[in-house]
């Protein structure tokens, strides 16, 4: 059996030759004895973290595949057809099956092989750990022999006609995990929609206590492999689909229960150590959302976006009353916010004003160059080199804490039996400012001032010609990010007691950088929302829980943006726009829609061709 | 601003055979290139003026001319008495709208959302009032939709509002483009090659179009090679070629001058009129707008 002569279209799984029933019940009882195995002991030493050696309740990386096994087998059931288990796969659950027995292989071998390779062979595998090996790829065998889905192969479409060997091999692949059309959705009662948002926003609040609250390195990647399987299978069952649906028609309540599960977290929290990782998360995260304005809807490249972040962070410094700030005041806190959102926007004018009026790459070369100069300026100006107003390389120290309404932030308080930390305190400012961006970038995209930035975006002569003030809109995107970033960069420095040049860099290995933030909005998705602010928090999170790789870490980091770019080139989640933009080709290898194609290439040709 | 279309829409019809656009002595130099030499030509309120000639003749230069996204090396244009300041949105405020020859839609945009920037100029809610969202905000917003699917429906569009432009097939795209000038209200629309690619029905059904431009009192000025097209809708028609204004007048009168049909084919024909030099100039016609893809 070889795949050159087996056209794909002839063929009914990925592998054929076991009998659909068989391969399903084989599916199902591997995801059974996948999530048994996690209750066996897999070594013998509690030397690999997490403690693996315990017969009886799974422990560290176990839980993960007890988790991976017990949905494998829940999408088995619901590939039976069985009561209850059915919503869980409205698009079709062979594929969903498919990628969490991989999810699953994935979790369990990375721990096995984790095992043998940091205690030194295979020796230290228990008879729980071949256990585990063996009934996870029985659960993935089982799964390649599923039958595709006629109504998602019929969608799908057959291959071009001249596909290669590789295209049609991916295209097979394609078929064995394309998710069948949903049909519209019985409607429930609007208290039941509500209550399944809330599950959604508490499912997303668990998952990410659990990501952030990982503790050691194995542990998250393993985390890393569930999770993305995870994900994959949920859009492939059709549940993300679902949940946008009902998102979307409760588009304030989802909103506003996202931000109370975000104030939830610290809560969750025994002590300050991952509030202080939260916290730096919300400010790279909403430093990248205000980017996005710029790039992502006004489509100007500013590649030194993070010294707006450093200015606001030195104009608070300046202002809250520490003891080397050459100023010597001591502004409340909501006036160092306005002087820190202020100060960058004068600069976000200062810088945009004269290079706006150009087109093209000119502008990411100035940013690029403005992000330097200030580093190096700040750098400077210590009453040596240069005035005295930084404090060159040292910084400014001790910046005291913000004090709201006579509440200490750098205090500790009891809420309601919870213990809230410095850190957690500051979290949960530094979430209102989160909740500003989210709100201004929303509403200002939305708008008329929005549209004209997607205008200019997609072509600025048209949008010219459209009566729109190409320089004035760029301008007000540029000011508006940068006193943004500028507001994030106020808390920051009370985050941090102290301002340092260092940071405020284009590239470097701690985020934020300008280099990390360009990365948060590509690859989370360009235009949206949801986008930066998970970008952020996984470019954060990698770096810090897998402290191991951060020698390579510029290089992988590299490898996974061209790997993402070239498969997903719109970022983990697409504006509603990118989605019809990027997959067009897609189409086209399954043979294009005459119309439409000569339309696009028409008008792509023509439009090099200038007005 | 807002009461423009009112304005416009009242008074042109009334005040009829007053001059819109004026442009006098426009010469267009590019390097050594002079691609628009010397052009004058007077558009009035409640008409709709062809420009032909072949290609590269400097007809589109002319519309970047008029509009601002070229300064002319010399001349002047003026449009209902004012010199027209040369900056493209400056102009669309005036009350100039235009299409291009190459559609250029915001092809990530919806289809509604295209006609909404069209009315950029005609609203004025900036950063704050979208940020604040008062009482204002949402009236205008909602005034601009509703313009802008009145817009829609006008030009036949508005079951698609809410797909992505770039998924129109092309005479769509095309009408999409008419109804996102129409949006800045004008008092005068250039069209350059509304027709291009259509087929004889999209065409027949372009030119209903803006004959309904016209009765809604907005003065046409329409670039095209398809000569019926041109012969059918125009009340006044002015030919280019080489950059210089060859002949103007109306349809009979250029349908007839020699010096047209010679720029067009080349040589004149000599002893051998009627059918077989009608099929000539349409084959020569076809040529030409091969060429322009
Ligand atoms: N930006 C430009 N730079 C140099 N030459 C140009 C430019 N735009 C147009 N031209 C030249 O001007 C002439 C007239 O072009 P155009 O106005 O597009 O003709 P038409 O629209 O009548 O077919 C052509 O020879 C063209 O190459
Ligand atoms: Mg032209």
């Amino acid at each position: 059996m070889s795949t050159q002569t087996t056209s794909p279209a002839e063929r009914t799984a990925l592998l054929p030759v076991i009998p659909p029933n068989v391969a399903r019940a084989t599916a199902t009882a591997g995801g059974v004895l996948t999530a048994a195995s996690a209750f066996l002991a897999w070594t013998w030493t509690s030397a690999f973290p997490g403690d693996l050696t315990i017969s009886g309740y799974p422990g560290g990386l176990q839980v993960l595949t007890l988790v991976a096994g017990v949905l494998t087998a829940l999408f088995g059931l619901a590939s039976y057809g069985v009561r209850g288990t059915r919503w869980l796969a409205p698009a079709g659950a062979n594929g969903p099956v498919l990628l969490l027995a991989l999810g699953a292989l994935g979790t369990t071998w990375y721990t096995l092989l984790a095992i043998s390779a940091e205690l030194g062979g295979l020796a230290n595998w228990e008879p729980g750990a071949w256990f585990a090996a063996i009934a996870s790829v029985l659960a993935v065998v089982g799964a390649l022999g599923l039958p595709f889905d006629e109504k998602a192969a019929a969608s799908l479409g057959a291959p071009a006609p001249g596909a290669t060997p590789l295209q049609q091999a991916w295209h097979t692949v394609r078929l064995a995990l394309a998710p069948r059309p949903l049909r519209a959705a019985k409607r429930v009662p609007a208290y039941q929609e509500i209550l399944i948002i809330v599950g959604i926003l508490g499912l997303g609040l668990l998952v990410f206590t659990y990501g952030i609250g990982t503790a050691y390195g194995e542990l998250f990647v393993g985390f890393l492999i569930l999770a993305a399987f995870g994900v994959a299978a949920a859009s492939k069952a059709g549940l993300l689909a679902r949940a946008s649906e009902i998102t979307s028609r409760y588009r304030g309540v989802t909103m506003a229960g996202a931000f109370v599960a975000a104030a939830l977290f610290p809560f969750t929290q025994t002590d300050d150590q991952y509030a202080t990782v939260g916290v730096n998360i919300l400010i790279f995260a909403t430093v990248a959302l205000g980017l996005n304005i710029v790039v992502g809807l006004a489509g100007l490249l500013d590649l030194g976006y993070v010294a707006f972040l450093g200015v606001g962070a030195y104009a608070a410094a300046l202002v809250s009353g520490a003891t080397a700030s050459s100023i010597g005041v001591h502004f409340p806190f909501w006036a160092a916010v306005l002087t820190g959102a202020v100060a960058s926007m004068v600069f976000g004018v200062a810088i945009g004003a004269p290079t706006l009026r150009l087109r093209g790459d000119y502008l990411a070369i100035v940013t690029l160059g403005f992000g330097e100069i200030f580093r190096i300026a700040v750098n400077n100006m210590d009453g040596k080199s240069g005035p005295d107003v930084t404090n060159g390389s040292n910084g400014i120290p001790n910046i005291p804490d913000v004090n709201i309404f006579g509440l200490d932030l750098g205090a500790t308080h009891d809420i309601g039996g919870f213990t809230l930390g410095r850190f957690a305190n500051y979290y949960l400012l530094m979430l209102l400012i989160t909740a500003i961006v989210v709100l201004v970038f929303s509403r200002s995209g939305d708008s008329r001032i929005g549209r004209a930035w997607v205008a200019i975006r997609e072509d600025e002569t048209a949008a010219l010609a459209m009566g729109i003030n190409g320089f004035k809109v760029k301008l007000i995107a540029f000011a508006l990010g940068a006193s943004l970033a500028g507001l994030a960069g106020t808390v920051q420095a009370h985050v941090q007691y102290t301002v340092v040049p260092d940071p405020y860099q284009f590239a470097g290995p701690v985020p934020p950088n300008s280099a990390f933030l360009l990365a948060a909005v590509v690859l989370g998705g360009m235009g949206t929302i949801s986008g930066p602010l998970l970008g952020a928090a996984l470019l954060y999170l990698i770096p810090y829980k897998l402290q191991f790789m951060q020698d390579y870490q510029l290089l992988l980091f590299g490898v996974a943006l061209v790997v993402l770019m070239r498969l997903r080139p719109e970022g983990m989640i697409a504006s509603r726009r990118q989605k019809l933009e990027f997959h067009e080709d897609d189409e086209e290898l399954l043979g294009p829609d005459p119309v439409a194609a000569t339309g696009t290439e028409d008008s792509v040709g023509l439009s090099k061709a200038g007005a | 601003m807002a009461t423009d279309t009112k304005t416009t829409g009242d008074a042109a019809p009334a005040a009829k055979g007053t001059t819109l656009l004026e442009a006098r002595g426009v010469t267009m130099r590019f390097g050594g290139l002079t691609a628009v030499n010397n052009v004058d030509l007077t558009v009035s309120s409640g008409e709709i003026v062809g420009l032909i000639g072949p290609n590269g003749a400097g007809k589109t230069t002319f519309f970047n001319c008029l509009t601002g996204l070229y300064i002319p090396t010399e001349g002047q244009v003026t449009y209902k008495g004012t010199v027209l300041p040369p900056k493209p949105f400056k102009v669309t405020a005036a009350g100039i709208a235009r299409t291009f020859q190459n559609i250029r839609l915001f092809s990530n945009m919806t289809v509604l959302e295209n006609v909404l920037v069209g009315r950029h100029t005609r609203t004025k809610e900036g950063l704050w009032s979208a940020i604040l969202r008062g009482p204002g905000f949402h009236r205008a917003e909602a005034v601009s939709r509703e313009k802008a699917m009145e817009l829609l429906d006008f030009v036949g569009l508005a079951d698609k509002a809410e797909h992505l432009s770039r998924n129109l097939p092309y005479g769509e795209q095309r009408k999409l483009e008419i109804a996102r000038a129409l949006a800045s209200e004008p008092g005068l629309l250039l069209l350059d090659e509304p027709t291009a690619g259509m087929n004889p029905q999209e065409t027949r059904a372009t030119e209903e179009l803006v004959f309904a431009i016209r009765d809604r009192g907005i003065a046409v000025l329409v670039i095209e090679h398809d000569m019926r097209f041109i012969f059918n809708l125009c009340d006044r028609v002015s030919v280019l070629v080489q950059g210089q204004k060859l002949v103007e007048g109306t349809s009979q009168v250029v349908q007839s001058d020699e010096r047209v049909i010679a720029a067009y084919l080349g040589t004149p024909f000599e002893g051998e009129p009627g059918e077989a030099e009608a099929a000539e100039v349409e084959a020569a016609e076809a040529g030409a707008k091969e060429e322009g893809k």
